[in-house]
């Protein structure tokens, strides 16, 4: 699950609630890549609101498994590392053992397809004033209290509708509707790595370049192969300590910094956001430890994206975090010596813009998800003081 | 008449009212008072050792007098062919939309017998349930045919489906660690529930009976399976959707699993040939889970403790957080009879 809300909007601006939103979405898509498509499978509905759904063309070979005895597996993709019983599913809802040989089930199976500003996922330094073609499946591994994109998140992917795109197809959309970028978000693409990988490939063979929005809760091996092949990273890490990743993530805090680190190792520009959410997470001393782990593991240039919590799925009872609070985790961060933080979810607040560390003149000014002014030279210096300013700043 | 085989059946009903008369003529009446409040939680243990005869195949004729017998002895009815409906009437009236939810994940090997929830229907419509107003379900319709389910749509006939075929509930409903979307088929299509399971062992569970076989009734089971399902399987159990309508749990142990589950294992099932039935799920549960424990011993193999497998999430339905039933074995009444036609 990453916190990168799809929008809510129907076509022509009318709101619509979100299952009629998903259709509108695919429809959209369809719109989008009308001719390029493959059409919906089958013809009789299911499910109200859902189209049937061709299992076999989504249903492929898992990369990240081992076998194990009595037709059991054991899943390698993420740290949890579930032992899967034949017909049986991993905690993901989205792999599945059938007959000792464990499958994904969402190879080409978008659910979701927009085409956003690449600010919106948010990468900051990362192509500004672009867009991303931006596609998701059905599920995640963890199940975090306060997803914005629940629905599809934590869902099987036959519960929700989707369309068939080849990995050739999505790089022929982005290319076509002028996106330098697909980006693999709204879900968690961890549970899609297969199709991510292909996908990826594919782009770069058209030039099209990857990035990717995902929680980081992955195995080494698998994070390696799979985020080996994007362009830039963004990483949700949703807290700073262990016990809330258990209670309110479901899932753990360490492989997900040790993810971090490797990034770091590979040479992946990375971004982090960390969602505030009032009373669980927006501690001083937390911030505090956050920020020096970051300074000491990564280096003080990665940007800290320090996002607005709206109450959402099952922790509607908290209230939107004050901006005081992002403010607060702002100061600390710079405090400790981190050069790109950011406030997040918050529009117009003046910590949205990218200031040079040096000379503190503003490089990249935002307003909402559009980067209205970019002054970062091609080399990626400031044009006033030629100080060096990390990211991918041209195409 | 209720046909849910991809067959023809012969007159059910006189077949059933035949074996009912004979073991009413019997006479036979079971000890232990009805349950309230303050009484023991009744669970039937009912057994036919005679269920499959000669052969590998149930005789549908001996599973319905044995569904007969357990239902009498839960509510303590004399066996009489009038009570073989008047179990029925405790349960549900005219005015009821009756849900079965059977458990059909093991395809033909280790699903509900066709034949018992055929029994069921008919005794649901002897007591007033229009045939319309039963649905027969679970999570997939594909899934159901495989384990031997004709699936029904519409008409005045039961109906059998799965929730794919109308979906989940938009809105999520939430108690402890669970949020989940409800089958449409349980919210908007029942006012009684009855449980159908199956006994089987669960190699991350412990034990799937009763409890869990409520997993099938939402969209996201596969959050559920950390910590040996606890406190998920409690929780969800607290969930109003579940528990206002939740009325008799009638547990298929023609087959059952002592290892291996929840997929069906031949090598690791036994022919237990009897039913669990009990209004109390979490009683239910702990009596299913000894059987299991009872034939794990037979076999040497080692306990679910033992393993680290024990079902906790029964402790956890029956505390006081949650109060959905009784796993203190001081509490639970189990009637064991014996059943089948005469």
């Amino acid at each position: 699950m990453n916190c990168e809300l799809i929008s809510n909007e129907g076509m022509a601006g009318i709101p619509l609630d979100r299952r009629s939103f998903l259709m509108c979405a695919l429809a959209s898509g369809a719109a989008l890549g009308a001719g390029e498509f493959a059409g919906p499978a089958g013809a009789a509905p299911l499910a109200a609101g859902a189209q049937a759904q061709n299992d076999a063309q989504f249903t492929f070979e898992a990369k990240f498994y081992e076998k194990l005895a009595n037709r059991k597996i054991k899943c390698k993709l993420c740290p949890r590392e579930c032992v899967v019983g034949d017909k049986e599913r991993g905690y993901c809802g989205v792999r599945e053992n059938r007959g000792g040989i464990y499958y994904t089930l969402v190879h080409s199976r978008v659910c979701a397809a927009h085409i956003d500003p690449v600010e919106k996922k948010p990468l900051f330094h990362y192509l500004p004033g672009t867009n991303a073609f931006s596609i998701a499946t059905a599920g995640c591994n963890v199940n975090c209290k306060f997803c914005q994109n629940w629905d599809i998140s934590q869902s099987r992917p036959e519960e929700v509708p989707a369309q068939y795109i080849s990995p050739h197809q999505a790089a022929g959309i982005a290319r076509k509707y002028d996106c330098p970028t697909i980006a693999f978000t709204y879900s968690e693409p961890v549970v899609f790595a297969e199709y991510l990988m292909d996908t990826a490939d594919a782009a770069h063979e058209a030039g099209v370049r990857s990035i990717v929005v995902s929680n980081g809760y992955m195995q080494h091996d698998s994070l390696e192969q799979a985020y080996g092949k994007m362009d830039a990273v963004k990483i949700d890490l949703k807290a700073f300590t262990e016990s809330y990743y258990a209670k309110v993530v479901t899932g753990q805090l360490k492989p997900v910094l040790d993810s971090l680190v490797t990034l770091r190792k590979m040479g992946k520009w990375t971004e982090i956001v960390y969602l505030v959410l009032p009373t669980l997470n927006d501690d001083d001393a937390e911030f505090r430890g956050l920020a020096a782990w970051i300074k000491a593991n990564l280096g003080p240039d990665v940007p800290l994206h320090f996002t607005q919590f709206h109450p959402e799925y099952l922790l509607k009872n908290l209230p939107i975090t004050p901006v005081a609070t992002l403010e607060r985790a702002k100061a600390i961060a710079d405090a400790e010596g981190l050069h790109y933080v950011y406030i997040g979810n918050v529009p117009g607040h003046p910590a949205q813009n990218t200031y040079c560390p040096q000379c503190r003149k503003m490089l990249v000014e935002r307003v909402g998800f559009t980067a209205s002014q970019m002054l970062i030279r091609k080399d990626s210096t400031c044009p006033y003081c030629h100080h060096n300013i990390p990211g991918i700043w041209h195409a | 008449m209720t046909d849910l085989r991809n067959r023809s059946r012969r007159n059910f009903l006189t077949r059933c009212l035949t074996g009912a008369a004979a073991l009413g003529a019997a006479g036979l009446r079971e000890g232990g008072g009805a349950q309230t409040a303050t009484a023991k939680s009744r669970v039937v243990v009912a057994r036919d050792p005679l269920l499959r005869g000669s052969s590998t195949t149930i005789n549908a004729r001996r599973l319905e007098a044995l569904l007969d017998r357990a239902m009498q002895s839960l509510f303590n009815l004399a066996v009489t062919r009038e009570n073989s409906t008047a179990a029925w009437r405790r349960i549900a009236s005219a005015n009821d939309t009756v849900s079965l939810k059977v458990n059909t994940l093991g395809g033909r090997g280790i699903s509900t017998n066709v034949d018992l929830v055929a029994a069921v229907c008919e005794r649901l419509q002897q007591a007033g349930v229009p045939a319309r107003n039963i649905i027969v379900w679970d999570r997939d319709t594909e899934e159901m045919e495989r384990a031997g389910f004709r699936i029904a749509i519409g008409g005045d006939r039961v109906q059998c489906f799965g929730t794919d075929r109308v979906g989940y509930e938009d809105d999520l409903s939430a108690w402890g660690s669970v949020g989940s979307r409800f089958s449409k088929i349980l919210t908007r299509s029942s006012t009684v529930l009855i449980n159908l399971p199956v006994l089987k062992d669960h190699d991350g569970a412990g034990v799937t009976i009763a409890l869990k076989n409520m997993y099938g009734a939402i969209h996201n089971p596969n959050k559920y399976h950390p910590n040996g399902c606890d406190p998920y399987v409690a929780d969800l159990n607290m969930l109003p959707e579940i528990r206002s309508r939740m009325k008799l749990t009638i547990c298929d142990a023609t087959t059952a699993m002592y290892e291996g589950g929840p997929g069906f294992k031949p090598e690791h099932s036994w022919k237990l040939n009897g039913l669990l039935v009990a209004q109390d799920a979490v009683a239910l549960d702990f009596t299913g889970w000894q059987l299991i424990e009872r034939k794990r011993a037979e076999m040497g193999l080692k306990t679910l403790e033992a393993e680290q497998r024990a079902p906790r999430y029964i402790a956890t339905a029956a505390d006081s957080e949650h109060s959905l039933g009784h796993c203190d074995p001081a509490r639970i009444a189990v009637v064991e009879i014996q059943g089948g036609t005469s």
